[in-house]
């Protein structure tokens, strides 16, 4: 049983491991931490969030200062969907945003009687499974089922 | 030094042997210091606790009668027509402006003070903060002989100390009596605003002891059977700089109570007073039997989040709000452990109750709407917080601007809770990216066109920006996170009463978005300007201007940051009567091209202290945006050509973040080639990202970046917390636990910019040579 547990990453009960939503991958153990299984990158803030005053002139900007913050983008490995961001201070550890118990998880799922990818209808749309058709060297399904792929 | 009334008595310090007090004895110690308490501040007991009282032996006894749901639900709908009627009678009487946008609540209390019904309109957060008072005033003054409560009898107060979501906020609380007997209770809460502080408003950014915040009302009598006490009224008068709107709109919240007393009178009348206390008991406690069954259904876990705030209000810095979410069964516990220290000469310090008034706001307005406005609905959750960190500061922090850290907790729960929820298919509100969580306005005051003195503020701190949801763009200055129906008012309307203009008003700021599959709504600018008045400031009282005060959600990015931007030594008004062409404003043109000439452009971050505005001079700011939901690259091509075409992103956001091509000319997206940017979009990512673990070894650090005064722990697996303690050798880094750090105080901003000139002045005299003899 497949439990969507965000908007990109699934916990697969059958065999405790986080998955992506988009493309599969695996991303780690699912009594751990999903971070661990992505590529993350260090973003100057300013290039995300840009200057609208001029830099030049103004210290206050609408840009972040990146001495102050950084943004940590969190991407899977299999597809480069950005599956989650955090907005840190320069070094500062990242934060293991979510930790859940499986068995519970399990056992409450069984009680419900349900499927979960069904009654869970929050989830990637189409232009995530449309791009991910040329990152597999296969044509564009548009099928608006992430899943499909799994 | 705190003193309280009830300190635990004692029979001696550990290890003690001698004889313990026998129950005489003890009732004679207890009535000692009963008799001789030097003075009753803030009572720990009360102020701690946020879960509802047990059933009293009349609630018992009224309930054991029988409970017929029906009616009970009748009454609460006739209830809730009641407070509603008495929240429009403050809404439309009410002279705060805070009033007039429906920055107020009314509510009904049982007899113990539990909240068991708020007004429909109006501040949810007021739910998990005026028992406080209610409970205080039962303890301390109803058997005391120079205060009691009787019939007709009205309290006031507003120091958040003894419960308030911040000091603007006045309250008039009455008791209903039946037959001698305290039954329930009614109040009506405003912002009022201006309060007498060192700033005028209410909410001073520049206070720096508790004594700056202005009127500091512990829960007193003002209305004494039926009559407002002329003493008291003119002592509050006398102690603000709106002594007109002081009395005017305890007016409004004594009509409105006994408009909803009258109400409550004809419901008791019709059911009886037993069935009436037992629909007020039980509304309470189905209320928590409700949400303990929708904390049951949330997937049992952990959920940590994070905030990191940028500025004291004075200067930029960074603090930390922590916050883990566990859920095990029908439990749920909030962790703030790990939260920045109290800063006791800076405005940002709330008390717990004020924060976890802002965490009943994301739990009634956010999570599950449809309960009932009730003390109860956080009954069922534990909150371990550490005292005096900033957000659960002690009795000496000054909080003028508390909402800092309240706020922050309202972000906590709401931001956490998207994660909480999502897999849970029964669902009583959307899956939601972080709201903007910052009231960027202009507070204001001085004289005015009409000669009177005057503090307060712009409804546009009403303009924030929603969090997107996970099926749509978040709306675009929609309703601040602490009252969803709050109006941001008719400006023309105020300009009657002020001596300013909005000269720029509800602009949307192109790129001020949070970015996502879905976008955060997004925020407009304003540019105001005094004119013909002797005397006349400004104020901003908010943060995020370095470190974005939202973040996104599942991928999605935060809000941008905020600036203050000024321009001083012109008169705008001047400068378009002589050719109204000017009159073509908005913060980025201004700014960057600088048109007026010999005008001093200057930007800052959003905490200014009172600032005199000359005529003419022009102050902008905008409001920020939601959170944004989902990866960027995953938004709809249209949606981006569409804002594209309003002027909503630029050019170069539409390219860099969402990857879209399209036909400058015709807006139309080019299909093909967006799908291959994307796609070069993702591989370049895959490119760039490291795995974790060797992001880690390379990317964090053991401590915060030498030169960043940093407050809370660093990383989430420490019990010590971080800071800079400014010793007399100077700034010094500490590390430990809350209960062994020094105290923090900061040193003054002129001082150290003064300091760093004379510095400069003296590496310029040496390097030309130049010897001055000084006098110390």
């Amino acid at each position: 049983m497949r439990i969507p547990m965000t908007e990109y990453l699934i916990i697969d009960l059958d065999t405790e491991r986080w998955n992506c939503r988009v493309c599969n991958q695996d991303l780690g153990e699912a009594r751990g931490n999903y971070k661990e299984g992505t590529l993350v990158y260090d973003r100057d803030p300013t290039e995300i969030h840009q200057s609208i005053l001029d830099p030049e002139k103004y210290e206050f900007t609408f840009a972040p200062d990146p001495t102050f913050c950084r943004i940590l983008e969190f991407y899977c490995p299999g597809c480069g969907t950005q599956l989650e961001t955090e907005y840190v201070p320069p070094g500062h550890p990242p934060t293991v945003d979510m930790l859940w118990d499986i068995d519970s998880l399990r056992e409450t799922w069984a009680k419900r009687g349900t499927k979960p990818e069904v009654v869970i209808n929050y989830g990637p749309g189409e232009e995530a499974v449309a791009d991910f058709a040329p990152a597999l060297g296969s044509h564009n399904t548009h099928n608006h089922s992430p899943h499909s792929f799994s | 030094m705190t003193l309280t009334a009830n300190e635990p008595s004692t029979t001696g310090p550990a290890g003690d042997t001698s004889q313990p007090l026998t129950a005489q004895e003890q009732q004679w110690v207890d009535q000692f210091m009963d008799e001789t308490t030097l003075f009753l501040g803030p009572d720990p007991a009360i102020m701690r606790s946020h879960q509802i009282t047990s059933r009293s032996a009349y609630e018992d006894e009224c309930i054991s009668k029988g409970v017929d749901p029906i009616k009970v639900d009748r009454i609460r709908k006739r209830l809730a027509g009641a407070l509603d009627e008495g929240y429009e009678m403050c809404e439309a009487m009410g002279a705060a402006p805070g009033a007039k946008w429906g920055d107020l609540t009314t509510a009904i209390y049982t007899a113990e003070g539990d909240v068991t019904y708020l007004s429909c309109h109006g501040v949810i957060a007021f739910s998990a903060i005026l028992h406080h008072p209610i409970r205080y005033i039962m303890k301390y003054w109803k058997d005391e002989p120079t205060v009691g409560i009787n019939p007709g009898d009205g309290f006031i107060h507003n120091d958040a100390r003894y419960g308030n979501v911040h000091n603007t906020d006045q309250s008039m609380i009455m008791p209903i009596f039946r037959e001698g007997k305290i039954i329930a209770w009614v109040a009506a809460t405003i912002h009022e605003g201006e309060n007498g502080a060192c700033e005028p408003g209410g909410m001073p950014s520049g206070s720096e002891t508790p004594f700056d915040d202005g009127l500091r009302m512990s829960p007193f009598k003002i209305v004494e059977k039926g009559e407002l006490r002329r003493d008291l009224l003119t002592f509050l008068q006398h102690s603000v700089r709106d002594p007109k709107l002081q009395l005017a709109d305890l007016k409004v919240k004594i009509g409105a109570v006994q408009r909803i007393q009258e109400r409550v009178d004809s419901i008791i009348d019709e059911v009886g007073v037993e069935t009436f206390v037992a629909a007020l008991r039980v509304t309470v406690e189905d209320v928590e039997q409700e949400v303990k069954r929708r904390i049951s259904e949330l997937p049992d876990g952990t959920v940590s989040f994070n905030q990191f705030m940028d500025s004291t209000l004075k200067e930029n810095i960074l603090i930390k709000f922590a916050c883990k979410v566990t859920v095990k069964g029908e439990k749920m516990t909030v962790d703030l452990r790990g939260t920045g220290p109290e800063i006791l000469n800076r405005a940002i310090n709330s008390p717990l109750c004020s924060v976890k008034s802002m965490m009943m706001q994301a739990i009634l307005a956010f999570w599950w709407p449809d309960l009932p406005r009730c003390t109860s609905a956080m009954s069922p959750i534990d909150i371990i917080s550490d005292e005096h960190t900033w957000a659960d500061a002690g009795y000496d922090a000054p909080m003028g601007q508390s909402l800092q850290a309240s706020f922050r907790g309202f972000s906590a729960l709401q931001t956490a809770f998207a994660k909480m929820q999502f897999s849970n298919p029964e669902k009583f509100s959307n899956v939601l990216a972080p709201w903007f969580n910052q009231i960027n306005t202009f507070l204001w005051g001085g004289l005015t066109q009409h000669g009177d003195q005057v503090g307060n503020l712009c409804a546009d701190l009403n303009g924030m920006g929603g969090g997107a949801k996970a099926f749509r763009d978040g709306e675009d200055a929609v309703s601040p996170l602490f009252c969803a129906m709050a109006d941001t008012a008719e400006q023309e309307v105020m300009e009657e009463e002020v001596p300013f203009m909005q000269l720029v008003s509800k602009r949307i700021v192109r790129d001020n978005q949070g970015f996502g599959k879905n976008s955060g709504g997004m925020g407009y600018e304003m540019i105001v300007a005094a004119e013909g008045t002797p005397m006349w400031g400004f104020m901003t009282v908010t943060s995020g201007s370095k470190f974005s005060s939202v973040t996104g959600m599942f991928g999605g990015y935060g809000c941008s940051t905020t600036p203050l931007a000024m321009v001083k030594g012109i008169n705008i008004y001047d400068i378009i009567r002589k050719d109204s062409s000017k009159f073509d404003l908005s913060m980025e043109r201004i700014m960057n091209e600088q048109p007026y000439e010999g005008g001093k452009y200057t930007t800052a971050h959003m905490g200014l202290q009172f600032d005199v505005a000359k005529d003419g001079e022009m102050y902008m700011i905008a409001q920020g945006s939601g959170g944004g939901y989902g990866d960027v690259l995953e938004r709809d091509p249209e949606a981006v050509a569409k804002d594209l075409e309003l002027g909503r992103i630029s050019p170069k956001v539409a390219t860099s973040i969402y990857g879209v091509v399209w036909d400058p000319e015709t807006f139309v997206v080019d299909q093909e080639a967006t799908t291959q940017l994307r796609h070069d979009s993702r591989q370049a990512r895959i490119a760039r990202g490291k795995p974790y673990k060797e992001f880690l070894e390379g990317y964090v650090k053991t401590e915060p970046p030498k030169d960043l005064l940093y407050y809370g722990s660093w990383g989430d697996d420490t019990e010590e917390l971080t800071a800079t303690h400014f010793t007399n050798n100077g700034p010094e880094r500490v590390k430990a636990t809350i209960d062994k750090l020094p105290l923090i105080m900061l040193p003054d901003r002129r001082e150290v910019k003064i300091s760093a000139l004379e510095d400069r002045i003296r590496e310029l005299e040496l390097k030309h040579g130049e010897v001055v003899h000084r006098k110390s």
